[in-house]
């Protein structure tokens, strides 16, 4: 699984697919994450970041992970390769 | 390192059409206090869900109405709609606020004794009144507001019996230019069924004809369908007193004010759109004043609102059980508050606001209460903060009807707690449990035993 190379993001949450011509917004989590993707974290990395960071618990961390995720799939930003 | 505050991942694709001009407004803030007590408090003690109602909202409320009537009118009565919450604590909130009490049944009737309401002070509506409803209520000297011909017909016959004469007004509709036109309680206007019945009630010597009742309709958003109905029962008094000499004590113009509520499928919020209490006060007192009653012979004005005293009076606390997606992707947030316990929900765009900080980030989401019911839905679409699991939430303006039309149904009922002006926290009706529930029941000797 790999994001779209060509993803663009900004520091305010936007977020431009060149290859659709379709923007979207995140939020700062959602960007963190996003910039984890394009350094080609795993989802466990990108989890134990979060619970390093954030006031929240594993489980919590795992389903919302998950749900993120299968959005971006959802919005064809992300590819599976495997 | 202090770890920061979780909120969950968001991503939402920008439409051209977007912003939405409408429906995409959100809490700025979130609703931590209710009266100067913190709701965490609030839950932590008598957990989730849980009613609050505010006396001193109640108090500000009827003092605001009183003053918005008796401004523009020289006599004027409330008289508390029972149906509408008749949690004892709220009632004699209201009665020492000066109200009567205005019921629909002889359950009503006796929680109003019970409340120590003076008989003559209770108004009796409503098409369902028993032979022994009518005698007690004849008996207490309560005013009676006849719905039909077989009660008055029932009311004669008791009175006589009784030997007590029964104090009588009718329940009168009419075409008020608004749509549904609510024609069947009581007896029409425009086709002679209400005159028919004051000429049978003026022949009757046990029965007194102390006033006139309309109740047009509920949530009503136009004034001028007051003005209307003021006008009609103004005509009626004074061509009573042209044909018998009778002067008419009242004339009662009912309930039916909008409350400050969003009505399902209205675009603009409730809070700026709906006619605010002085215009439906200037239409009915204007209307009265400008008839042809001599300025010494103005009968009491009585009002028996109900929902615009008390919906913004009460909220609903709950909690986030689960967020999930449907299988189109839109999101869902199921809280622990049942449409069984907001029977608004039907009605009403309930606001709900978090009660807790939130970030600007929002996510259009379906609310679903705890039921394993498809109706089971708080909101059908709402844009709400991303809300965590265990979030508590504020659902806003409940304080009618919700808590007597509500079921005990899947779970206990919870409790209800009413903060008094000195922010004092009284529970003033406590959470339900099984062992009350179950004095209701019998279970016949045949069925007492069993193995599996
Ligand atoms: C006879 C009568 N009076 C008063 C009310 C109170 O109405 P509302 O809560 O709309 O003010 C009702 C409610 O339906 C009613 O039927």
């Amino acid at each position: 699984m790999t994001i779209k190379n060509d993803i663009a993001i900004s520091d305010s949450g936007f977020v431009f697919a060149p290859g659709t011509g379709e923007s979207f917004t995140v939020n700062p989590i959602g960007a963190e994450i996003i910039q984890m993707l394009k350094e080609e974290k795993s989802v466990e990395q990108i989890s134990e970041r979060m619970l390093e960071k954030y006031n929240t618990d594993a489980t919590t961390v795992e389903k919302d992970v998950n749900d993120f995720i299968s959005m971006l799939r959802h919005f064809s930003l992300i590819e599976m390769n495997d | 390192m202090e770890k920061q505050r979780y909120e969950r991942p968001l991503i939402q694709k920008l439409e051209n059409n977007m912003p939405n001009k409408f429906g995409t407004r959100t809490e700025s803030a979130p609703m931590t206090h209710i009266d100067d007590v913190a709701v965490k408090d609030l839950m932590d003690k008598y957990g989730s869900p849980l009613f609050v109602i505010s006396e001193k909202t109640i108090r500000t409320n009827i003092r605001k109405a009183r003053k918005a009537f008796e401004t523009r009118y020289p006599k004027v009565q409330f008289a508390w709609s029972y149906k509408t919450n008749y949690l004892d604590a709220v009632c004699r909130t209201f009665h020492q606020e000066g109200s009567w009490a205005e019921v629909v049944s002889g359950f009503e009737f006796d929680k109003a004794l019970n409340n120590k309401v003076d008989g003559s002070k209770i108004i009796f509506n409503g098409p369902d009144k028993t032979e022994d409803d009518i005698k007690k209520a004849i008996s207490n000297n309560a005013l009676i507001h006849i719905d039909h011909l077989d009660e008055l017909y029932s009311i004669q016959e008791i009175a006589g019996e009784m030997k007590k004469k029964a104090r009588v007004a009718i329940r009168v509709n009419m075409d008020t230019g608004i749509y549904p036109m609510w024609d069947r309680f009581g007896f029409n206007y425009e086709n002679g069924q209400a005159w028919d019945a004051l000429n049978k009630i003026m022949r009757s010597e046990v029965m007194v004809l102390e006033g006139l009742h309309t109740h047009i309709g509920t949530f009503m958003l136009s004034p001028n369908a007051y003005a209307v109905a003021a006008g009609k029962l103004a005509d009626l008094a004074i061509g009573v007193k042209d044909k018998y000499q009778h002067e008419i004590r009242y004339i009662d113009m009912g309930g039916g004010f909008a409350s400050k509520n969003s009505l399902k499928g209205t675009y603009l919020p409730g809070s700026d759109m709906n006619p605010s209490i002085d215009e439906f006060a200037e239409a009915i007192a204007s209307t009265l004043i400008n008839s042809n009653f001599p300025p010494d012979k103005l009968p009491l004005l009585i009002l028996e609102t109900g929902r615009a005293l008390i919906d913004d009076a009460a909220h609903l606390l709950g909690t986030v059980i689960s967020n999930k997606r449907l299988s189109d992707g839109r999101r869902t947030t199921i809280i622990d508050v049942g449409v069984n316990i907001l029977f608004t929900s039907f009605w009403y765009d309930h606001k709900i606001t978090p009660a807790q900080p939130f970030t600007q980030y929002t996510e259009n989401t379906v609310v679903y209460g705890p039921l394993c019911m498809n109706i089971d839905v708080i909101r059908d679409n709402i844009n709400l903060p991303l809300l965590n699991k265990d979030d508590h939430i504020v659902i806003q303006s409940v304080g009618a009807y919700n808590m007597t039309q509500w079921m005990q149904f899947i779970t206990l009922r919870p409790p209800i707690v009413m903060i008094d002006p000195e922010g004092e926290v009284h529970v003033i009706r406590e959470k339900e449990n099984l062992d009350r529930l179950l004095e209701f029941e019998n279970v016949p000797e045949h069925l007492k035993d069993f193995t599996l």
